[in-house]
C-alpha cells in the first residue's frame, strides 16, 4: 500500500467521525498546512522516478481533491448546524400582538361630498363655493324672496347684526347668485357646503350640509332637470333602477318648482332605496325663476335652466344606514371609527364610489 | 291646512276613493303630510258624572272619584284635577282608550296603592283645546241626559293634513282645494249658489278708513246683525269643526271660523254695543296699548294698522281682535267685519309684535280682495239662520279698488320650459277650470288672473300652473351627456381634498363641528381675532362664530376623554371667521392629539405625543401636497394658546410672507381651565388660504430625473453652540457651504449638561457628501470638511468639539 493510499484511508476515516469546527481545522492543517501531509507529498513530486512521476502526481491530485471536498462539505455542514441552532434559539412567540397602527378616518359627510362631486363631474359640472356668512341680499332678495315674503319664515335664520343684513346662509343657493354675477352663461356648477338654520331637535341640526346645483344654458328644460337627477340618484345609490317622483312644490327662486321623492321600503329593519311603496323626500328643485336671472343680469329670454338643492347629511344617512342626524356633529370617537371612511377610499368612477 | 274628504265633497262631486284623493292632492302640489283617523277609538270616550270624591289615602293632591258612566256599577277613578268634584259632568276614558294628545293607551293601574279604572280627561288631552288646567267641565243641562253616551259624535272622514306652500293662499280654503282638484280631473266643482243679504236696513255704525301714508287696510266691508241670540252651534256645524280638530265655541265664532276655513275669508265679529260711535281704521301711534283675545297686552309702535273707535284700539286689523269688543254668549248686536289687509303690513306688524294667528297667516299670504261680500253674505245668513236677528245692508269702505291682473302668455313657452307638449285646447281647458279668463290673439293668450291668485304675475307662473295640472309625470327624462369641458375642481379645491385625506392618513379622525362655539372657549383660542356674536344664537353655548377650530376640538376631545378614551387624534377642515362680513373667513386644517404615542406594551416604550409628532404631521402633509421642505422656515412665534416654548410656526419659504402653519403644545393654563385630563395635548393649524399654490405642477416637477451613482461619504460633526442658536440655522449654514456636494444633513444628537458650558449646547450632525460628477478623493473630502467647520464657526460662533 502506497503512502498516498494510507493517508487517504486514514483521513477519510477521521473525517467521517463526528467533528467540530476546530477538529476539522486541525485536520485541514495536518493535510494542507505548510508541512501538512499532502503538502509534503507535493514537495516530493520532483524526487520521484521519472517513469512513476506522472502517475504519482495524478494520484496525489485526486486524493487532494477528494479530501478537500470532504473537508469543505463537513465545514458547511457544521456551519449550517450552528446557524440552525442559533435561529432555533431566536425563536419568538409570533402570536404576541403586533405594533399598533393608527389610521384616521374621513367623516361620512366629507366622503359623501366627494361621491357627489365625482358623479356630477362625469356630466360636466364643476365645483363652486361661497362664504358661510352671507348678506341678506344674496341669501334672500336676489333669490326672489323679498323681505315681506312668507317663505322667509321657513328659514329660521341666524343673524350677525341687529339690522339683519348679515346672516349665516340658510341654504347654498346664494352660490348661484355669486356664480352668475361673476361669470357669463352658460353655467353648470354644483356647490356643496355648510348651511345654517336656528332649528335644533332630533331631526334638525343648527348646521347641516347642502349641495346646490345650477345648469343654465339656452335650451335647458325640465326634461334635462329630471334626467340629471335621475342619473344622480341612481349613481349615488349605486342601483340600476330607481323609483322617483317629481311633485309640484314652491320655492321663490324657481318656477316651476318640484320636490323629489324616492321610493323605499323597510326590510328586516333596514331601509331599501329605490323600491317599495313609501316615499321619501330627498331634494327640492325647479327651473330658475326669471326674476333671479334678471337679478344677476342674465337675460331670461335667451337663457334658462334648472337649479336644485340636496341635503347631504340626509343622503349620507340613507346610503350608509345612519339613523341619527345629531350624531354627525357629536364627534364620538366610536361613531367616527364606525361610520368613517379609510382615507385611501377616494370615490372614483372607475373603481366605484364605495366598497 | 286640515281638511276632510267629506268637507271637500261640499264643493266637489266625485265617486273616487280617498286613496286616490291623497295621491292626486300630492300630484298637484298640495302635499299630504299626514292622514289621521279622528274617529278610531273615539267612541270609547264617554260622558260621565262624578258621584262622589274622596281624598286619596296616600296622596294629598289626588282624589278617588266614583264615576257614573251609565252602567250599573260606578267606576273608581283616581284623579289629580282640582276641579274634580261631586256632581261634575265630564269626559271619561276607559282602560284601552288611547289618549289623543299623547297617544298613550290607558290601562287599569294602581296609583299610589289605589286601583284606577280609566281616566277623567282634560280638554287638552282630547285635543279639544289648550286647556290643560283641570278636567273638562260639560254643561249639566245639556249633558245630564247623555251620561254613558259617547262624547264624540260619529266621525267618518279621516283628517288630512296638507302642507300648503306660501304661494297658494287660495288653497287655505276647502273650496280652493276643490277647484284645483277639479281642474286636474278629480271630480267636478259644485258651483256655489251665492245667496245675498236682502235687507233695506242701513248699516248704521259709521266706518272710516283714514288715508294714512301707508294704510294697511284698503277695503273694509261690514254689516250689522241686531237682536241675535248667540248660542251653541248646531250639531252639523260642531261636527264640521270637530272633524278638522277645531273646538266649537259659540255659534258666532264657529260661523266665522267655518267661513274662513271653507272659502279662506277671515271675518271678525265685534259686539256692536261695545264700539263707541263708529269704526276708525287708522295707523297706530307709538305707545298705544290694547288687550288682545289671547289675553296679552300689546304695546304698539307707529304705523300699525289698527281697527279703533273713539275710545281707542279695538284690534290689530287682520291679525287679532281685542277683548274689549269681543262677542260673548250674551252679545245682542254684532258688527261683522270682512276687510282686505295688505300682506306686507300684516307681516311687518306681526313680526314686530311676535304674534302668530290664523288670520295673520292668511292675510300675509294674500286674501281674495273680491271675497269681502261673499264672506259677509255667507256668514250673516248663517248667523241669522242659527241665532236669529236682523241683518243690515252691507257697507264697504275702500281707499283702493281692486284691478284684475292680465298677462300676455305665449303658449310656446310651455314646451320651451317643460320639454313636453300639450295642445292649446288642453291649455285652455286647464286655465278655464282654474277660472282664468282668456282672449286668444294671433300669438298670445291674454289671460285675466283670478282675484284669489296673488302668486301669479308673469308668464312663467302660467307655465307652472299648466305643468302642475297636466302632471309632472309627463315630463320626459333627457339623459345627461357625459362630457366635461372644464375641470371639476380648482387647484385650491384639490389642495383642500388632498390635505383632508393626507391628515386622515396620519391617524387623525375627521370630525365636523358647528361653525359656532362657546364664547368662553373661543376666548382661549381667538388669538388676535375679534369675537363675532350671533344675534339670535340657539343657546348661549353656541353664541359666537368660531375664531379658531381649536375651541370645538377641545370641547369634543374632552367629551371623548370622558368616554374613557386616552390616546386620540381628531381634526377638522373648515372655516374660521375673522370678521362678520361675507368672505371674512379662512379655511383651516386643525388637528388635536391627546395622550400617548405609545402606551405600555410588551414591545415599545411609553411615550407621550409631543410637539415633534405634530410637527412631523404638518411637515409631511405639506411635503405630500407638493411643497419643498428644504425651503421651509420655522420659528417659535406662536399665538398665546400654544405653549410659548414648545410650539412653532412654519413658513413655506424663508421670505416669511404668510404663515403656513402653527404647531405645538396647547398652553398648560388652557388645559387646566378647560379641565382636560390627559398626559399631553398637542395640536396644529394649517392655513389653506396661505399656501401659495406651487407654480409648477407635480407633473412638471417630475420631468427632470437626475441621480448620482458616485460614491457617498458621510462625516459626523459635533459643535458647541449658544443655546439660542436654532438647529435650523446651523443646518442652513452647512448646506450653504456647497449645495451641490452636500446631499443630506441629519441632526443625530442634541446635548446640554455635563462637560458643556452653561448657556451652550452640543449639536451633533451627520453630513452626507456626494458629487454628481465624480468620486471624491480624500483630499476633496478634507477640503469640504474644513469648509464646513470654518463656516459654522465663523457664522454662528460655534466651536467644533474635538
Amino acid at each position: 500500500m502506497s503512502d498516498l493510499k494510507k493517508i487517504k484511508d486514514e483521513f477519510l476515516t477521521k473525517l467521517n467521525q463526528k467533528l467540530n469546527l476546530s477538529e476539522i481545522n486541525k485536520i485541514k492543517s495536518d493535510l494542507f498546512g505548510k508541512n501538512g501531509l499532502i503538502s509534503s507529498q507535493f514537495k516530493r513530486i520532483g524526487s520521484i522516478a521519472e517513469n512513476n512521476r506522472k502517475k504519482f502526481a495524478s494520484d496525489l491530485n485526486i486524493i487532494k481533491n477528494e479530501l478537500q471536498e470532504l473537508i469543505n462539505f463537513k465545514m458547511k455542514e457544521i456551519e449550517n448546524a450552528e446557524i440552525n441552532e442559533k435561529l432555533e434559539k431566536e425563536r419568538i412567540d409570533v402570536t404576541l400582538p403586533e405594533r399598533n397602527f393608527i389610521i384616521g378616518k374621513i367623516h361620512p359627510v366629507s366622503q359623501t361630498i366627494d361621491e357627489i362631486s365625482s358623479i356630477f363631474s362625469e356630466i360636466g359640472f364643476s365645483v363652486e363655493e361661497g362664504p358661510d356668512v352671507e348678506n341678506e341680499y344674496n341669501n334672500f332678495t336676489a333669490l326672489n324672496t323679498p323681505d315681506h315674503h312668507p317663505a322667509r319664515d321657513m328659514h329660521d335664520t341666524f343673524y350677525l347684526d341687529e339690522k339683519k343684513e348679515k346672516l349665516l346662509r340658510t341654504h347654498t343657493s346664494p352660490v348661484q347668485i355669486r356664480t352668475m354675477l361673476k361669470d357669463k352663461p352658460p353655467f353648470k356648477i354644483i356647490a356643496p357646503g355648510r348651511t345654517y338654520r336656528s332649528d335644533s331637535d332630533q331631526t334638525h341640526a343648527p348646521m347641516f350640509h347642502q349641495v346646490e346645483g345650477l345648469h343654465i344654458d339656452k335650451d335647458i328644460n325640465m326634461g334635462h332637470l329630471k334626467g340629471c337627477l335621475d342619473y344622480f340618484i341612481k349613481e349615488f345609490f349605486e342601483v340600476k333602477k330607481i323609483k322617483m317622483r317629481f311633485r309640484p312644490s314652491h320655492f321663490p327662486f324657481t318656477e316651476p318648482s318640484a320636490e323629489v321623492d324616492i321610493g323605499y321600503e323597510i326590510k328586516d329593519g333596514k331601509i331599501i332605496i329605490g323600491e317599495g311603496d313609501k316615499w321619501l323626500e330627498i331634494l327640492g328643485c325647479g327651473m330658475v325663476h326669471p326674476n333671479v336671472l334678471k337679478n344677476v343680469k342674465v337675460d331670461p329670454i335667451k337663457f334658462q335652466g334648472y337649479a336644485f338643492g340636496i341635503g347631504i347629511d340626509r343622503l349620507a344617512m340613507l346610503k350608509y344606514g345612519i339613523n341619527d342626524l345629531r350624531a354627525f356633529f357629536e364627534c364620538d370617537y366610536r361613531w367616527l371609527n364606525h361610520f368613517g371612511f379609510d382615507p385611501l377610499d377616494v370615490p372614483t368612477n372607475y373603481r366605484g364610489l364605495s366598497r | 291646512m286640515k281638511i276632510t274628504f267629506d268637507w271637500l265633497k261640499d264643493h266637489l262631486n266625485t265617486n273616487l276613493k280617498e286613496e286616490k284623493l291623497l295621491e292626486q292632492l300630492t300630484n298637484i302640489g298640495l302635499e299630504v303630510e299626514t292622514v289621521e283617523s279622528l274617529s278610531a277609538g273615539k267612541e270609547l270616550f264617554k260622558v260621565a258624572k262624578i258621584v262622589k270624591t274622596e281624598k286619596h289615602p296616600n296622596a294629598d293632591r289626588l282624589k278617588v272619584c266614583d264615576v257614573d258612566i251609565g252602567e250599573k256599577q260606578l267606576k273608581k277613578v283616581v284623579c289629580g284635577a282640582d276641579n274634580a268634584k261631586e256632581g261634575l259632568i265630564t269626559i271619561y276614558a276607559p282602560p284601552g282608550a288611547v289618549v289623543p294628545k299623547n297617544k298613550t293607551k290607558l290601562v287599569i293601574a294602581k296609583i299610589r296603592g289605589v286601583t284606577s279604572y280609566g281616566m277623567l280627561c282634560s280638554e287638552s288631552e282630547l285635543n279639544l283645546s289648550d286647556e290643560s288646567d283641570g278636567i273638562s267641565e260639560l254643561p249639566t243641562l245639556k249633558y245630564e241626559k247623555k251620561i254613558g253616551k259617547s262624547y264624540f259624535s260619529k266621525l267618518n272622514s279621516n283628517l288630512i293634513n296638507l302642507s300648503i306652500t306660501p304661494n297658494r293662499p287660495d288653497c287655505l280654503g276647502i273650496k280652493g282645494i276643490a277647484r284645483d282638484l277639479a281642474a286636474s280631473g278629480f271630480g267636478k266643482l259644485i258651483p256655489t249658489k251665492e245667496k245675498k243679504i236682502k235687507s233695506n236696513k242701513k248699516q248704521t255704525l259709521k266706518v272710516k278708513i283714514i288715508k294714512d301714508k301707508v294704510q294697511g287696510c284698503t277695503a273694509f266691508g261690514s254689516c250689522l246683525i241686531t237682536n241675535v241670540n248667540n248660542t251653541e252651534s248646531p250639531q252639523w256645524l260642531k261636527d264640521k269643526l270637530l272633524s278638522i280638530g277645531q273646538k266649537p265655541i259659540s255659534a258666532i265664532v264657529d260661523i266665522t271660523n267655518y267661513v274662513m276655513l271653507d272659502i279662506n275669508r277671515p271675518l271678525h265679529a265685534y259686539d256692536a254695543d261695545k264700539i263707541e260711535k263708529g269704526i276708525i281704521v287708522r295707523n297706530s301711534k307709538s305707545g298705544e296699548e290694547f288687550t288682545a283675545l289671547d289675553n296679552k297686552k300689546y304695546r304698539l309702535e307707529n304705523n300699525m294698522c289698527v281697527i279703533a273707535d273713539s275710545k281707542g284700539v279695538l284690534g290689530l286689523g287682520g291679525i287679532i281682535g281685542g277683548t274689549r269688543s269681543g262677542t260673548e254668549f250674551d252679545t245682542k248686536n254684532i258688527l261683522l267685519e270682512s276687510a282686505y289687509f295688505e300682506p306686507k303690513s300684516i307681516r311687518g306688524t306681526a313680526k314686530k309684535l311676535n304674534i302668530d294667528t290664523d288670520a295673520k297667516f292668511r292675510f300675509e299670504r294674500g286674501i281674495d280682495p273680491l271675497s269681502i261680500e261673499d264672506g259677509l253674505n255667507k256668514a250673516a245668513l248663517l248667523i241669522k239662520e242659527i241665532c236669529g236677528g236682523e241683518i243690515s245692508k252691507i257697507d264697504i269702505q275702500k281707499i283702493q279698488t281692486y284691478k284684475s291682473k292680465t298677462i300676455k302668455f305665449d303658449p310656446n313657452l310651455f314646451e320651451k320650459i317643460s320639454g313636453f307638449k300639450i295642445s292649446t285646447k288642453e291649455m285652455l281647458k286647464i286655465l278655464d277650470d282654474l277660472c282664468f279668463k282668456y282672449k286668444k290673439n294671433k300669438k298670445h293668450l291674454e289671460l285675466t288672473i283670478p282675484s284669489w291668485r296673488p302668486d301669479i304675475s308673469q308668464e312663467i307662473d302660467i307655465v307652472e300652473e299648466l305643468v302642475r295640472i297636466s302632471g309632472y309625470e309627463k315630463i320626459k327624462i333627457v339623459n345627461p351627456i357625459k362630457e366635461r369641458t372644464k375641470s371639476t375642481l380648482t387647484q385650491t379645491q384639490k389642495l383642500f381634498h388632498f390635505l383632508q385625506r393626507s391628515i386622515a392618513s396620519k391617524g387623525y379622525l375627521e370630525v365636523i363641528t358647528w361653525s359656532f362655539t362657546d364664547s368662553n372657549y373661543n376666548d382661549y383660542f381667538k388669538g388676535k381675532n375679534k369675537e363675532i356674536k350671533i344675534v339670535n344664537p340657539i343657546s348661549s353655548e353656541l353664541g359666537v362664530l368660531r375664531n379658531s377650530i381649536f375651541s370645538n376640538l377641545v370641547i369634543h376631545m374632552n367629551k371623548n376623554l370622558d368616554r374613557g378614551f386616552k390616546d386620540l387624534s381628531i381634526f377638522e377642515i373648515g372655516p374660521i371667521f375673522i370678521g362678520s362680513n361675507p368672505g371674512e373667513q379662512k379655511t383651516v386644517v386643525c388637528g388635536l392629539s391627546a395622550g400617548k404615542k405609545f402606551r405600555q406594551s410588551w414591545i415599545d416604550n411609553e411615550r407621550n405625543v409631543d410637539v415633534f409628532d405634530v410637527k412631523r404631521d404638518v411637515v409631511q402633509t405639506l411635503v405630500e401636497a407638493g411643497y419643498n421642505s428644504d425651503k421651509f422656515f420655522i420659528d417659535s412665534e406662536t399665538p398665546d394658546y400654544y405653549h410659548p416654548g414648545k410650539s412653532g410656526r412654519l413658513f413655506l419659504n424663508k421670505g416669511k410672507d404668510q404663515i403656513a402653519a402653527y404647531f405645538g403644545e396647547i398652553h398648560p393654563n388652557i388645559i387646566k381651565k378647560v379641565d382636560l385630563k390627559s398626559e399631553s395635548l398637542v395640536g396644529f393649524e394649517i392655513f389653506l388660504d396661505h399656501l401659495k399654490l406651487p407654480k409648477k405642477t407635480l407633473n412638471d416637477q417630475k420631468t427632470k430625473f437626475t441621480v448620482s451613482d458616485y460614491q457617498k461619504s458621510e462625516r459626523d460633526f459635533a459643535f458647541i453652540v449658544n443655546k439660542e442658536l436654532s438647529s435650523q440655522d446651523l443646518i442652513n449654514v452647512i448646506s450653504s457651504v456647497d449645495q451641490k456636494l452636500i446631499s443630506n444633513i441629519n441632526v443625530f444628537d442634541v446635548y446640554e449638561g455635563e462637560k458643556i458650558p452653561a448657556n451652550q449646547k452640543s449639536i451633533a450632525i451627520n453630513v452626507t457628501i456626494q458629487s454628481p460628477e465624480k468620486t471624491l478623493n480624500d483630499n476633496d473630502l478634507e477640503k469640504i470638511n474644513k469648509l464646513i467647520i470654518e463656516s459654522v464657526e465663523n457664522k454662528t460662533g460655534a466651536k467644533i468639539r474635538s
